[in-house]
């Protein structure tokens, strides 16, 4: 009883004195409060990146002393060049490049141009056709690797790395949708006006909505990159010959046989992460743009 | 107004299309299905409305059609544009046709069979069900996508909006800070799967190190197979800035006047947070619910590489176990089931959401009841 009364006197001087001083504090209380949480949560973040880094410049002893120490003793950057040079990785290198800058123009030029028949040209079915595209976002691709290998397999195309390209020339759902979303923010009176100077809708396309669109072109490039460069299922599944490996795979080999050498493994793993990191890095804008854009992530 | 739920006018012209941009919807032909979507015009305004387009997905669902399918005479120069759709949209047609329809009705063909790649096909009827009822594995790569699912999405969820709550504090460097807990979910793939394998290593691990500085020996996360499982979900909260980014944009797309008017009704941040955030960002969280639990009954390429199914097939996911008889087996027709079977338990579970989602998720506009 007592201290309920005491609580409420408290609590009445409390609101009392909010005006003059209480809230200021209390805000500044909360800031701190908010910064301090914000930089935990940081370090938890960048952690393992640090340990990547600190890993790949330990030498082989080092990795393994316990306890394990967070520093490295050595700085043993040739871990990088040995790392690398263990395997045929430039050729890995190159075949990643094919496939990724191959996969990246076929997902720019089929998606852009389904992206347009879908936000610009009227037909009947296109409400149809647009559902069954976004269906396509939520079937489990294991339901369809079988078929598609066998399809590849008919086709005498497993062990070359078409598997791996030929996809991306037939439009991707989420790109298709995030241009969608993008060419309907495109005031239809250009069109109109264009249509009247007697533009055909080809040319509407390559001299309006192309060139108004370039921030969402470069939204779906960068997401094709970083979705092809990092892909393992399909070179996997298609690829047998090592010369025709990508730096997927060629690195989930290099795991295989050199399974304790983590500074080495780790080396390496820093490299190939390098382009997609520095694309990142390039065009963060755009990115964040893009997953807001559609409400999806870019995986 | 972000997605507002504003009804086609009673008689449309062919091609009506909202004002303003920045209502972040369009109306589309109105004899076809109404579809809206909401967008953001640019990075720095997050006029945005995911909202929006989890509402529109809901609407095309429960109402396919905006207005009976009449028989409309086209004029020559409609015929043309109609040509012209179906000349754009070509190559996904194809696509769609050898890559996505094709292959999902070829995989319900060959589950009758017992194809091995090597011999000619077999027609064995209902026997590659009747081999998955009573196969254990099959259970097990269920139970253990199902655990992995949840485990991620809902952990994924507290986090990634925790940090979007955080973020949305107006606070000083706030892109440094989102870069921060964004960047991990960039970077992906085998680089990320041998960087956890040593993270989650027993004795020179990075996670047991830190454990150990507070006297807490650590298990071995990857090799003991209570363990595998909450490991894998650890890792997988390391990518929570993906949806944590979606989040962010939702909120800064709540109405400030929603938070003023609860101010002056006397809420506190607490009911503010409970009576106008959530509400609010309900049709967001559903969205991601939905989304990230699809993806995560189907990721198993980090756990390919990382465990390959063990310990004790404790991490042996759906899609690795079609993976292994597939390809490593070659028993297609046996993997062709699993896959029908994995089809149709995620269609279930996405009715299963939306039918739920009718009693917490609120899309703006409604009235409230």
């Amino acid at each position: 009883m007592s201290a309920n009364l005491q609580q409420s006197t408290i609590t009445t001087a409390q609101a009392q004195r909010r005006p003059f001083l209480g809230m200021r504090h209390q805000r500044l209380a909360q800031r701190v409060m908010v910064y301090a949480l914000l930089l935990a949560l940081s370090v938890l973040f960048i952690l393992p990146f640090m340990w990547m880094v600190s890993t790949s410049l330990k030498n082989s002893e080092d990795v393994f002393t316990y306890p394990p120490s967070f520093f490295p003793t050595t700085f043993l950057w040739q871990n990088y060049p040995r790392g690398w040079t263990i395997l045929p990785f430039n050729t890995f290198l190159v075949n990643s490049l094919i496939v990724t800058f191959a996969n990246v123009i076929g997902n720019l030029i089929s998606c852009s141009l389904v992206a347009f028949g879908f936000a610009r040209l009227r037909a009947r079915g296109r409400g149809i056709l647009f559902l069954a595209l976004l269906a396509t976002l939520m079937i489990p691709r294991e339901v369809t690797i079988v078929p598609r290998f066998l399809l590849f397999s008919q086709m005498g195309l497993v062990n070359t790395l078409w598997p791996l390209i030929l996809p991306a020339w037939f439009g991707y759902a989420f790109f298709i949708f995030l241009l969608r979303q993008f060419f309907m923010t495109i005031p239809t009176e250009l069109d109109d006006a264009a249509r009247i100077d007697g533009a055909s809708s080809l040319r509407i396309f390559f001299e309006i909505i192309l060139p108004l669109s370039k921030p969402a072109l470069a939204t779906v490039a960068i997401f094709a990159f970083i979705g092809n460069w990092s892909n393992l299922l399909d070179p996997l599944i298609y690829i047998r010959s090592q010369e025709l490996y990508t730096l997927a795979l060629g690195l989930n080999l290099f795991r295989g046989q050199n399974f304790t050498q983590f500074n080495l493994l780790m080396a390496v793993s820093i490299i190939t992460l390098i382009p997609v990191l520095t694309v990142f890095f390039l065009s963060q804008r755009l990115f964040v743009q893009g997953v807001t854009l559609t409400g999806m992530g870019g995986r | 107004m972000g997605g507002g739920f504003d009804r086609l006018s009673p008689r449309p012209s062919r091609w009506t299309r909202q004002a303003g941009a920045s209502t972040g919807s369009a109306l589309v032909h109105p004899t076809t299905v109404q579809v809206r979507f909401g967008h953001c015009e640019n990075g720095h305004d997050h006029d945005f409305t995911v909202a929006g387009g989890c509402m529109a997905i809901q609407q095309q669902i429960e109402q396919p059609a905006a207005r009976p399918m009449g028989k409309p005479k086209l004029g020559k120069l409609a015929r043309r544009e109609e040509r012209e759709f179906y000349l754009f949209i070509s190559l996904w047609i194809i696509g769609f046709i050898l890559f996505d329809a094709g292959p999902i009705l070829a995989s319900f063909v060959i589950s009758f069979t017992n194809w091995s790649m090597m011999t000619p096909p077999n027609w064995t009827g209902l026997q590659n069900y009747q081999r998955l009822i009573a196969d254990p594995l099959f259970y097990t790569a269920m139970w253990n996508s199902l655990y992995f699912g949840i485990g991620s999405v809902g952990f994924g969820l507290i986090i990634s909006f925790l940090l979007a709550l955080l973020l949305n504090q107006k606070v000083l460097g706030i892109s440094v800070f989102r870069t921060i807990f964004y960047l991990p979910s960039v970077v992906s793939g085998i680089a990320v799967a041998i960087l956890w394998i040593m993270i989650l290593h027993q004795d020179f691990g990075l996670i047991n190190t830190v454990l150990s500085w507070f006297g807490i020996k650590g298990p071995g996360w990857l090799v003991q197979p209570q363990w595998a499982k909450p490991a894998l979900i650890l890792m997988s909260l390391w990518g929570a800035g993906g949806s944590m980014v979606i989040y962010l944009a939702g909120l800064q797309s709540v109405p400030q006047h929603l938070y003023e008017a609860a101010s002056i009704d006397g809420a506190g941040p607490w009911m503010k947070f409970w009576n106008v955030t959530v509400p609010m960002m309900s049709p967001v969280i559903f969205y991601n619910l939905i989304v990230g639990f699809i993806a995560s009954l189907q990721g198993f390429v980090l756990v390919l590489i990382m465990t390959n199914g063990g310990p004790a097939n404790a991490t042996l996911m759906f899609g690795l176990y079609i993976y292994r008889v597939a390809f490593q087996f070659f028993q297609m027709g046996y993997a062709s089931a699993l896959a029908w079977i994995l089809l149709v338990v995620i269609m279930v579970i996405t009715a299963l959401q939306f039918l739920g989602a009718k009693y917490w998720v609120f899309y703006e506009g409604e009235t409230v009841r």
